[in-house]
């Protein structure tokens, strides 16, 4: 209880006195993670799209694949980024082992299936009543997708949600990539799990504290972000 | 400009899981008039309509424009038997054909506004289509297929469900479309509504054009006595 109330209030004291270090390490997590959840989302809100309006052989398994690759353990996901970007690795001379785009390289992995998986179901119910309508306009596959993209954005922007919280929170992958390098690396995850560690449970609470605010800011402002677009009932 | 019309189709066949579900179908479709598809429910009117639009790939036979299949398709509009709304406002519903053939926002947008207003639908352009009844939802359906001026028109039962007044509504729409030149293939259980706009009719049973011909004759002196049971509003089998 004691240590709840600290975190509490070491949370507040950090926010009210604008920590530097604090700030700093917020902006560097939200960089990595934005800047990930955006190429997942441009890779994966059109694939999920693209599967939606093909019918091809192999479709079934590629989606099973997807949505198995959902749950990867993001700790191993760490482990194969590391062993491809270390020095001994096949892209060793990019140099890009411990630094924020390695870490980014981590996160795309981790939550591309996810953010896919469910802009594919989004799609794929809108698709089975847009098919005939489509179709007989002569809408190209391109079209389709676009159209899709469009009208299901507000079941997509949980999808970008979903990806974004799974991101935001994630420690094992980008630990082990990132390397948690104080001024370099150090994101709120990464923080807490190293306070922790120290035992500065106020420190790590606190920490804690503002990442679930965080995700909570980010959630509530791209809904209401959505809602006043148009009101509407869809 | 080529016509695509007349439409010809040679035994055409239409399947499903091995069972025959449309033909083998004979048929042509000159270039002008209002061809009205009747018969039981089941008989295959939707499947016929889907069939000649390209919806649906026919197992046997076939399906000949006068022009190529791809020049053909942008000359047809389809109107479903269950009207399909985009998730988007009417106006945006409307501009959605012209868009995808690459017109400008504001182009297209300019001939939504004066279709909208040609279909009574000017007071709702803000409203979420989803949202319409299903009045407005038929005449947003209509008027989002016309806005592309098809030379073909295919509309399936395009008054279901619609009270009177509506249905004299979407009737006289038609008509003026007709008028203005669009052939129209419509299918519809209201005979009355066959006997108003049809210049021939397409009686199926079981699949199979079981009667054609001109309305007048037809609806006059029906050939088949299952075309005349029929007529009478008895049970066909
Ligand atoms: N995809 C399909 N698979 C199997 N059977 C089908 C399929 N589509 C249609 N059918 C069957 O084909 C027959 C004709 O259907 P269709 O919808 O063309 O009839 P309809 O004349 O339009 O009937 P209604 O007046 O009720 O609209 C029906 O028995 C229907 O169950
Ligand atoms: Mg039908």
């Amino acid at each position: 209880m004691g240590d709840l109330l600290a975190g509490l209030t070491e949370a507040f004291r950090m926010i009210v006195t604008l920590d530097a270090e604090l700030i700093e390490i917020t902006l560097r997590s939200l960089r990595v993670t934005l800047t990930a959840l955006a190429i997942s989302c441009l890779v994966g809100l059109p694939l999920g799209g693209w599967l939606a309006v093909r019918r091809f052989r192999l479709r079934r398994a590629v989606i099973a694949t997807m949505n198995a690759l959902i749950g990867l353990p993001p700790v191993v996901v760490g482990l194969v980024v590391y062993l491809f970007l270390s020095r001994s690795g096949p892209l060793g001379v990019l140099g890009l082992l411990f630094t924020p785009t390695a870490m980014i390289v981590a996160q795309i992995i981790i939550i591309t299936p996810l953010v896919a998986s469910i802009a594919y179901q989004a799609m794929r119910d809108l698709w089975s009543d847009y098919h005939d309508l489509l179709i007989s306009m002569n809408a190209t596959r391109g079209q389709r997708i676009v159209t899709l993209l469009i009208d299901a954005r507000r079941a997509l922007l949980t999808a970008a949600l979903a990806g974004f919280g799974r991101a935001i929170g994630e420690v094992g992958a980008i630990m082990i990539v990132g390397g948690n390098i104080d001024g370099a690396t150090r994101v709120l995850t990464t923080a807490i799990a190293l306070e922790t560690g120290r035992g500065d449970f106020a420190l790590a609470l606190g920490l804690g504290i503002i990442l679930i605010a965080l995700a909570l800011i980010v959630s509530w402002g791209s809904h209401w972000a959505m809602r006043t677009e148009r009101q509407g009932t869809w | 400009m080529v016509a695509a019309l007349p439409l010809t189709l040679t035994g055409a066949t239409l399947r499903r899981q091995g069972k025959t579900l449309i033909g083998p179908v004979d048929l042509t479709l000159g270039r002008i008039g209002v061809t009205v598809v009747i018969g039981p429910n089941g008989s295959g009117k939707t499947s016929l309509l889907r069939m000649m639009h390209g919806l649906q790939r026919t197992a046997d036979g076939h399906v000949g424009w006068s022009v190529a299949d791809a020049i053909a398709r942008e000359r047809q509009a389809y109107v479903f038997q269950r009207p399909i709304a985009l998730r988007r406002s009417v106006l945006a519903n409307l501009m959605f054909p012209l868009r995808l053939r690459g017109a400008s926002r504001a182009q297209a947008e300019a001939r939504a506004r004066a279709i909208a207003d040609r279909f009574d639908l000017t007071a709702m352009l803000a409203q979420p289509a989803p949202s319409l009844s299903g009045g407005e939802m038929q005449r947003l359906a209509l008027a989002r297929a016309l806005i592309t001026e098809p030379e073909i028109l295919f509309a399936d039962e395009p008054c279901a469900a619609l009270d009177g007044r509506a249905t004299r509504q979407i009737e006289a729409l038609l008509a003026g479309t007709a008028a203005a030149g669009t052939r129209l293939v419509m299918a519809t259980h209201d005979m009355g509504q066959a006997r108003r706009l049809a210049s021939d009719v397409i009686f199926l049973l079981h699949g199979r054009i079981h009667e054609t011909g001109p309305a007048k004759t037809f609806f006059a002196a029906p050939a088949t006595p299952e075309a005349e049971a029929f007529l009478n509003g008895d049970i066909v089998e």
